[in-house]
């Protein structure tokens, strides 16, 4: 199953970035073999509108999930119209994220679990 | 002859001297325009009886599925991400439109019309001699320009008449939108580091639209003298000052007017206009004799 999740560097073994219209990367990642491919996030800069514009990305890539730390009310409007699964992750390495993905821990999210422009002005670390 | 009355930082006195500043001008039946939308307070002091009320909007698409192909041409042309397409989807996000119509002309299918998107209401009245206008931000509308830019436009008197531009606090859009078409733009300070910072910045914004500035110290008596210094660099005068005083923020804090409470003030404010209108002469002097 192919699945995004947002990340903060470009490979597996980077943290989580919980933020998902703003994230650094998405990492499409291939849950069968870990194999992936890392997109930079062209909407992180965005002076606005980040949430619509990287949903519209993601969903160019055939992704049935996606993970992120919170989801705004214009993303989460977007991927779930686009027929993907959300799930809510806490920042930790991306396979231990795979690795509850598969598991069946994460927590499917049903509304917009965050206010909207939380991801503005913090920087990645 | 339009004053803005801006300050960067919030909290300064802007609504104090601009209310006050009307109020000394009474007899010219000044134009008060509360252009602070998203939190208009001048009615707080000026007691306006509300006459006539006005909504409004932005043009936003609205896509018809018989007719969209999902090429995605619209979310290409779109600035602001407030249209996407995802899988055969067209989603439109009123709150991030701008309502500037590129989608709807670039559309290869003609799928997309407008349609009015509610921004706020614009109120209008009298405030004794005062005309007064204000506008009310609908909440959860994140925009406030296009509201402040209707204000500008509805009650527009002569040219010799007094306009007085009550400006939001900051320097972002909102507050560009009310400064422009200005003649001179009134900053209102504390002289606390805190004031000087945004002073700065404002005073820079004037600069860039090429506007006329001036400032009036409030709370004069605290701080440092930070934004004294500023002034006298940047060459801009400090037309008036205005200590800080126990008396005059109660009298606020009840809602009435500087000049109503302490009457000793009407031959400043008037002097101030005065001085307002030589700068906005001479600025447009200088304008003519560059072009």
């Amino acid at each position: 199953m192919k699945i995004a999740v947002t990340a903060e560097k470009p490979n597996l073994e980077s943290e989580l970035d919980p933020r998902f219209g703003r994230c650094n990367y998405f990492l499409v990642i291939e849950t069968d073999d870990r194999s992936f491919e890392a997109l930079e996030n062209s909407a992180a800069g965005a002076s606005g509108g980040a949430g619509p514009q990287a949903a519209q990305f993601i969903a160019e890539h055939g992704v049935e999930a996606v993970v992120s730390g919170d989801f705004g009310p214009n993303a989460f409007r977007a991927l779930t119209a686009a027929g993907m699964k959300l799930y809510k992750a806490s920042v930790k390495p991306i396979l231990d994220v795979v690795d509850a993905f598969e598991a069946g821990e994460l927590i499917e999210v049903g509304e917009a679990s965050g206010p909207s422009h939380k991801g503005m002005g913090s920087s990645a670390r | 002859m339009i004053v803005t009355v801006a300050s960067g930082k919030g909290g300064t006195g802007k609504t104090t001297v601009a209310t006050s500043l009307a109020l000394a001008l009474v007899d010219e039946h000044p134009v008060f325009i509360d252009c602070d939308v998203e939190a208009a307070n001048a009615h707080l002091f000026l007691s306006p009886e509300i006459r006539e009320s006005r909504e409004v909007g932005i043009p936003i698409p609205e896509v018809n599925p018989d007719l969209c192909t999902a090429c995605g041409r619209c979310a290409e042309v779109c600035a602001f991400h407030a249209i996407v397409v995802v899988g055969k989807e067209v989603m439109v996000f009123p709150q991030l439109c701008h309502g500037c119509g590129s989608c709807t002309r670039q559309c290869p299918e003609g799928a997309i019309h407008e349609v009015s998107h509610l921004q706020g209401v614009m109120q209008h009245g009298r405030a004794g001699g005062i005309r007064f206008s204000q506008g009310i931000l609908k909440v959860g509308e994140p925009m406030a320009v296009p509201l402040i830019h209707a204000l500008k436009s509805w009650d527009v008197p002569d040219d010799e008449a007094w306009v007085i531009r009550d400006s939001p606090p900051g320097t972002a859009c909102p507050v560009v939108e009310t400064m422009v078409g200005s003649d001179v733009v009134l900053l209102v300070t504390e002289p606390t580091p805190f004031g000087l910072h945004d002073l700065r910045l404002a005073a820079e914004l004037a600069k860039i639209l090429d506007l006329p500035a001036a400032v009036v110290i409030n709370r004069d008596g605290v701080g440092d003298a930070g934004v004294e210094q500023f002034c006298e660099k940047e060459g801009i005068p400090v037309l008036m000052r205005i200590p800080l005083s126990r008396e005059i923020g109660e009298s606020l804090a009840r809602g009435i007017p500087l000049v109503k409470a302490e009457p000793g003030y009407l031959p400043a404010f008037q002097e101030l206009a005065g001085k307002l209108a030589r700068m906005a002469g001479s600025g447009r002097m200088g304008e003519g004799a560059e072009a």
